[in-house]
């Protein structure tokens, strides 16, 4: 069943590195959720695992993969596109969702209007 | 070029499908290829249905400077709020709502602008006003209002116009 032991030795170095830093970078994602101290703060925590996360723990796939077969694979490609083209969007429906709310029940924490533009 | 586009609607689009379809399958084999073939042609097709406004992307040496810069940009802010998430209490009471003019107009550069923006952890998109040009961002880290301004005007947005428009 485990294949993991035909891997060289600075393979499963390099593999280890990046799949333990990016379930690391993950868990100070999570960690932010439970720490950041309101809603929208909170948006950003799940970026981290979304970019950095994934895009480590794929990368260690490839290594993976690639070595054991003895060919390059890169599907793993496909997943960090779709990814980074589909959280945005669950974000942004959740932070204007959150904001119109907000403002409909009269929220002081919020702005009721959109702040004025600061010039650079 | 007017055959082309008459039997294939979407040129690039139809290359992304077919390329999906063999990375995916894991072959290059005829038969996958034909086979990846026929549904990127049914996806263009399906495309034309949709009626998307036209795209004109130009300047490919100016999209891989703008991919350059959103990886390191990616890097460099997933590293920041780490260390707002993991730092003392105080540094997590910056975070506010802030607004800038954009000049970019164009669907698709703000479409992007967008993505990118928000996969940056620290920056949330979180409103865009197209009558004014007025974004509005939720910021974690909202110390130096113009320096959002700035990385955002400078780095991004000046990219994307040249692409885009």
């Amino acid at each position: 069943m485990s294949a993991a032991p035909d891997l060289p030795l600075w393979a499963a170095l390099l593999v280890s590195f990046f799949i333990v830093g990016g379930a690391l970078v993950t868990l100070i994602g999570s960690i932010g959720l439970w720490r950041l101290p309101d809603f929208y703060a909170r948006l950003h925590a799940p970026s981290l695992g979304a970019t950095l996360g994934t895009g480590a723990i794929l990368i260690g796939s490839m290594i993976c993969f690639s070595v054991l077969q003895s060919r390059p694979l890169v599907h793993e490609v496909l997943i960090a596109i779709f990814v980074t083209i589909t959280t945005p969007v669950t974000l942004m429906l959740l932070s204007r969702a959150s904001l119109y709310r907000d403002r409909v029940e009269g929220r002081t924490d919020v702005p009721a209007e959109d702040p004025e533009p600061t010039e650079p | 070029m007017t055959l082309l586009r008459r039997v294939l609607p979407h040129p690039f689009l139809f290359l992304a499908l077919l390329v999906m379809w063999l990375l995916m399958t894991q072959s290059l084999s005829p038969g996958q290829i034909v086979l990846g073939a026929l549904v990127a042609f049914g996806g263009c097709w399906a495309m034309v249905a949709l009626d998307p406004e036209p795209a004109r992307i130009r300047r490919p040496l100016a999209i891989a400077r703008l991919a350059g810069r959103v990886f390191v940009d990616v890097f460099r802010s997933n590293v920041a709020v780490g260390r707002i998430i993991l730092g003392s209490d105080e540094q997590r009471a910056h975070a506010g709502f802030m607004s800038l003019k954009l000049d970019l107009t164009d669907r698709y550069g703000l479409a992007v602008l967008a993505i990118v923006l928000t996969c940056t952890p620290g920056t949330q998109w979180v409103h865009y006003d197209p009558t004014r040009g007025i974004l509005t961002l939720h910021v974690l880290d909202l110390v130096d209002e113009k320096h959002w301004v700035r990385t955002i005007k400078q780095r991004y947005e000046t990219l994307l116009m040249e692409i885009f428009e």
